[in-house]
């Protein structure tokens, strides 16, 4: 037994190459666990579009539908509404909708009304600060957290406000201004939630 | 290795020559000498230990009723309340305990900034134990979520979207902690997962390290004196006096009356007013509908009131983040040559009062609705929560020192 010649070189080799190839199993091992915590195929698919009725919607009434388990919100805005939109601009941390590629506003909303029909207003109700759902206040008198208040949503969660355009004031922890969906119109009767117009 | 003898007989004989048995209760209980002049901040490092007992042996029987899903979760969890043989009591031990385990440990962690006891050589016993509360905090959190009320689901819905404030992988992370777009059934099942089984396996071996690393340097003591430094002739420390049975009778006995406040609250206050159990959580989870009036249980209010007082959202995030993790920095921010507020100067007195004074502000404006007023009292307060630990390499090297004793103050 010549157990005096111990080849060092040799013996940290293959300890160093044991390492290696161990470690590169064990992140190849990791995939399937983590992998296993992304949305799965049926979470996937249960994001189809959504219908509802707009036809007994009436003028200052929000309807909310519930899309890939998010709320999305429908108002028909009255005149006095769409006429709080221009004032507030200087208010507003992004009145022109110059940000909201970062929530993928469809091309058809990006006007001063922010929506396809001026009197429609579709949004996703859900604050872009930390997911949650803002609540409409309509009525233009003074609120709590607004002395001159036009109208709009305010979210309970961390006190972020938007006008009737879903558009965000300026000292809100909210970033944006709420999303709006892809959406179509079937006619004057319904909503699709979703998909857009020949897409 | 040669054969250990042991001075014990019989079974335990038997089993004392197989495994260190005998070494081991002299190393931890019989023979660890501690000061002798702990007083009634001391209790509750062993009153955690017994909360984490309770919530371990409720939950397991609450996980034998429980249903971790979307559609079944909160009716199970009402199954309990209502038609379980005294579940109520199992389900009100466990979330009362919940409550219990905050008060505890955030009196065990002040205790430690009075005295402290994060100082060299316990630098490591303090990090420990701060991996051991942000473990908590997630612990508590997965736990809120379970029920699935209002308040369950919107928790989740907030706490989950603050993952999504890290720039470039945020939206990506906050679907993958979910596995859906929106808090879910595959939501519920794994942070159910990980609030029964994998975090506290986490924990368990968390509180045998911060132990392990406590026994090896020795506890400290309110006058903040090393009690090995004076030994009588045969090793033991002069201070010291062993584990047990001084201190299992004095934990045994703070034990008792923990346990007395303990059972008022499951009986006649479970809810605590909406700080324990939050009346909207009584309410099944409703995605489309956020409650009026959100807000996290009592023990993240402070934490939470620093997050609206940002009005930004990645940095009210960090803001949060660092408020916890700048914890871990503390033993490298004293610069005091003494340990204990005993013999320290009015600066840090002030200092300390003022932090807890702050965060004790943060926790109430936390829990209200946030008006101007509020929101800009939270903001002094997390420049004072946030001032404290900025300046401590300051106030605590220049300021004033008393003389430290050569024994503990209580001796004879």
């Amino acid at each position: 037994m010549a157990t005096e010649s111990v080849n060092h070189g040799r013996r940290r080799f293959l300890t160093a190459s044991t390492v290696v190839v161990g470690g590169v199993g064990g992140v190849f091992a990791a995939v399937p666990f983590l992998s296993a915590w992304k949305p799965s195929a049926r979470a996937v698919a249960a994001g189809a579009p959504v219908v509802a009725p707009i036809d007994k919607l009436n003028p200052g009434q929000q309807l909310v539908v519930a899309w890939r388990g998010k709320p999305v919100f429908v108002v028909r805005r009255d005149e006095a509404m769409l006429g709080t939109l221009a004032g507030e601009s200087g208010r507003l941390k992004d009145p022109d909708s110059a940000n909201d590629d970062e929530t993928a506003l469809p091309e058809f909303a990006r006007n001063s009304h922010r929506s396809l029909k001026p009197e429609l207003l579709v949004l996703i109700g859900s604050c872009t600060h930390l997911g949650c759902s803002p609540k409409l206040h309509p009525v233009v008198q003074p609120e709590p957290w607004d002395a001159q208040w036009k109208g709009g949503y305010f979210c309970p969660c961390h006190n972020s406000r938007f006008d009737m355009a879903g558009r965000v004031y300026q000292g809100s922890p909210a970033p944006t201004n709420l999303a709006v969906p892809p959406y179509r119109f079937e006619g004057d009767v319904r909503v699709v939630i979703g998909e857009t117009e020949a897409a | 290795m040669g054969e250990r003898t042991s001075t014990m007989t019989g079974v335990l004989g038997w089993l004392d020559q197989r495994m260190p048995v005998m070494d081991f209760w002299n190393k931890h209980v019989g023979q660890y000498y501690a000061p002798k002049n702990f007083n009634v901040w001391y209790y509750f490092g062993s009153l955690a230990l017994l909360v984490l007992v309770n919530q371990i042996v409720t939950g397991i029987f609450l996980t034998m009723h429980y249903k971790p899903s979307a559609a079944e979760a909160f009716s199970s969890v009402e199954y309990i309340m209502r038609d379980v043989e005294w579940g109520w009591l199992i389900r009100y031990m466990h979330s009362t305990g919940a409550s219990f385990f905050f008060i505890v440990v955030y009196l065990h962690m002040f205790r430690a900034l009075l005295y402290g006891s994060y100082q060299k050589p316990r630098e490591l016993i303090w990090v420990l134990g701060v991996v051991i509360f942000l473990l908590l905090m997630a612990e508590a959190f997965l736990g809120y979520v379970l029920p699935w009320g209002q308040m369950s689901f919107w928790g989740a819905q907030v706490i989950v979207s603050l993952f999504g404030a890290i720039p470039v992988i945020g939206p990506d992370l906050v679907v993958f902690i979910q596995g859906d777009y929106l808090p879910s059934d595959s939501t519920i099942n794994r942070f159910f997962a990980l609030h029964v089984v994998a975090l506290p396996i986490a924990l368990l071996l968390l509180v045998v390290l911060h132990l392990g690393a406590l026994h090896e340097v020795g506890s400290n003591n309110p006058d903040g004196i090393e009690i090995k430094k004076k030994k009588d002739a045969s090793g033991k420390p002069l201070d010291g006096i062993p584990f047990h049975p001084y201190y299992t009778v004095k934990d045994l006995f703070g034990a008792g009356v923990f346990l007395t406040l303990f059972a008022f609250v499951i009986f006649f206050e479970p809810t605590f007013g909406d700080l324990f159990l939050e009346y909207d959580n009584f309410a099944p989870a409703d995605p489309l509908v956020t409650p009026a009036q959100i807000k996290p249980v009592w023990y993240f209010t402070p934490y939470y009131a620093m997050l609206r007082a940002v009005p930004d959202k990645f940095f009210g995030v960090v803001v949060m983040g660092a408020a916890v993790l700048i914890l871990f920095l503390v033993p490298w921010l004293d610069r005091s040559p003494v340990r204990s507020i005993r013999y320290r100067g009015p600066l840090t007195k002030i200092a300390l009062a003022l932090f807890a004074v702050s965060f004790v502000t943060l926790g109430y404006l936390g829990l209200q609705a946030g008006s101007e007023t509020q929101t800009l009292v939270a903001r002094i307060c997390t420049f004072i929560y946030f001032g404290f630990f900025a300046a401590m390499p300051f106030f605590t090297a220049i300021d004033s020192v008393k003389p430290v004793p050569e024994r503990v103050t209580m001796h004879d």
